[in-house]
């Protein structure tokens, strides 16, 4: 029998290595695996690679882990913040290094890592900073830049509900960059609040297909809503 | 004769009367997203959000926030009926693919030719781009609003950006508090100037010749 449910965070994290590369979904609050990062802290792997839209806020998830000095390097969209103060002490200390990557090309990059392309070209960014070094070429007498793949060793994303097969669907704007993570990296390990019988998701309407999941583990409900039934639909 | 400059409601105001019924448009972070406060109502307008929102609609009533459901500047906000939520990668075909009619961006330059700077103002600050390269060349309309002036008063309308770029060639119109300027082969053409401001103080203005609309380019 196939079952990809873990008892615990702690277990879902055990084997991550020290320079891995960890691919960490959410946008702003939204998606934010914030249970999983909490484990990861304690698990003390060190010199991680962290690709995020963001470099967190306050000190909670990415930014608790950049706290707790374990992030060699940032890969993200979107580092500044009203309360992105730990990643901006570290960044101009020298501490953290910053790949600043388009937001859409941030995701294509970790899509083509899922779907095994090789390389490809964007028009986004050409003739920018950010395409500065990159290879470029005029398609249909368009300037593009070549984008290379980011996979992750582990992707660690926030699902609604899942099942033993790793199944997963999402919730509202939560789902962001999980689907595609998920697809990115060696291992892909779902927090989710409500773990279902096999068939109870419908079909039709998976959205991360176990395929792309390596484990699952519950994690318990916060309140994202002011509306309870709603959250409990 | 003197002018009262537009206010930022009054161009966003100007802005949404121009999207027209059917449009699936992306209102950018800051000052783009008052237009969304002037919708038509009589027209059935698709807002999107780079977060995987199609269908967006406004701020919940106070109590009813959900922080599963937010816009790219990661404030609460709600779903019209008949909207749909999709993953990042979707989201950004939908931006990068040419699936977007209009995009409205602000800027902090913009060049006759069209060229978009509106991520960074160089120097020490922490660099930070979003979704803002992918929208420049993805979306069929880029339109900027903003103030026609910096607050020392010189042209954020330029003969070349001096800013970082967002992307090269990409802007088509430009909604600021002085006019409606679209960018053209011919060059900068102005239309809706406010009312007391001459093209002769417009072109002061802004330091570079600027057209009226339906003139002709002098022989």
């Amino acid at each position: 029998m196939i079952d990809k449910i873990l008892p615990s965070v702690e277990a879902a994290l055990a084997d991550v290595g020290d320079g891995s590369t960890v691919l960490i979904g959410g946008f702003g609050g939204a998606g934010v695996p914030e249970e999983l990062i909490d484990a990861l802290i304690a698990q003390g792997a060190r010199e991680l690679t962290i690709v995020n839209n963001n470099a967190g806020n306050a000190e909670f998830g990415v930014a608790a882990l950049l706290k707790a000095g374990r992030v060699r390097k940032i890969v993200c969209s979107y580092p500044r913040t009203a309360d992105s103060y730990l990643f901006e002490a570290l960044y101009r200390a020298g501490k953290v290094e910053l790949e600043l990557v388009p937001q859409g090309t941030l995701s294509e990059r970790m899509r083509a890592a899922g779907a095994g392309i090789g390389a490809f070209y964007t028009p986004t960014g050409y003739g920018t900073d950010l395409a500065k070094g990159k290879e470029t070429r005029m398609i249909d007498g368009r300037g593009h830049v070549l984008e290379h793949p980011i996979r992750g060793d582990v992707a660690l994303v926030k699902a609604e509900r899942g099942d033993r097969w790793g199944n997963l669907v999402y919730r509202k704007s939560a789902r962001n960059f999980g689907p595609t993570m998920a697809s990115a990296a060696k291992c892909t390990i779902a927090q989710v609040y409500e773990i279902v019988e096999l068939g109870a998701l419908d079909p039709e309407c998976i959205v991360t297909p176990g395929i792309f999941v390596t484990r699952v583990v519950k994690v318990p409900r916060k309140k994202t809503t002011a509306v309870p039934a709603e959250a409990a639909a | 004769m003197s002018y009262a400059k537009l206010t930022r409601e009054q161009i966003a105001a100007r802005i949404a009367r121009d999207i027209p019924e059917g449009a699936y448009v992306n209102l950018g972070i800051g000052m783009p997203t008052l237009v969304g406060n002037h919708l038509p109502k009589d027209r059935e307008i698709f807002l999107h959000s780079e977060n995987g929102i199609l269908g967006m609609g406004p701020a919940p009533a106070a109590g009813l926030e959900d922080m599963d459901l937010i816009n790219a500047g990661k404030e609460p906000v709600t779903l019209l009926t008949g909207g749909a939520y999709f993953h990042h990668t979707d989201s950004f075909a939908m931006m990068r693919g040419r699936h977007l009619d209009i995009a409205v961006l602000g800027a902090f330059q913009v060049s006759v030719s069209g060229d978009l700077a509106n991520w960074s103002t160089g120097g020490d600050a922490i660099p930070a781009v979003g979704g803002a390269m992918d929208l420049a060349v993805g979306a069929k309309n880029v339109w900027v609003m903003m103030e026609h002036l910096t607050k020392t008063g010189e042209s954020k309308i330029v003969e070349r950006c001096t800013y970082p770029l967002t992307g090269i060639g990409v802007v088509k119109r430009i909604y600021t508090d002085l006019a409606v300027i679209d960018i053209t082969p011919r060059g900068l053409v102005a239309s809706q100037l406010l009312p007391g401001l001459t093209f002769e103080e417009l072109h002061r203005l802004t330091g570079i010749p600027v057209l009226p609309s339906g003139a002709r380019a002098a022989a």
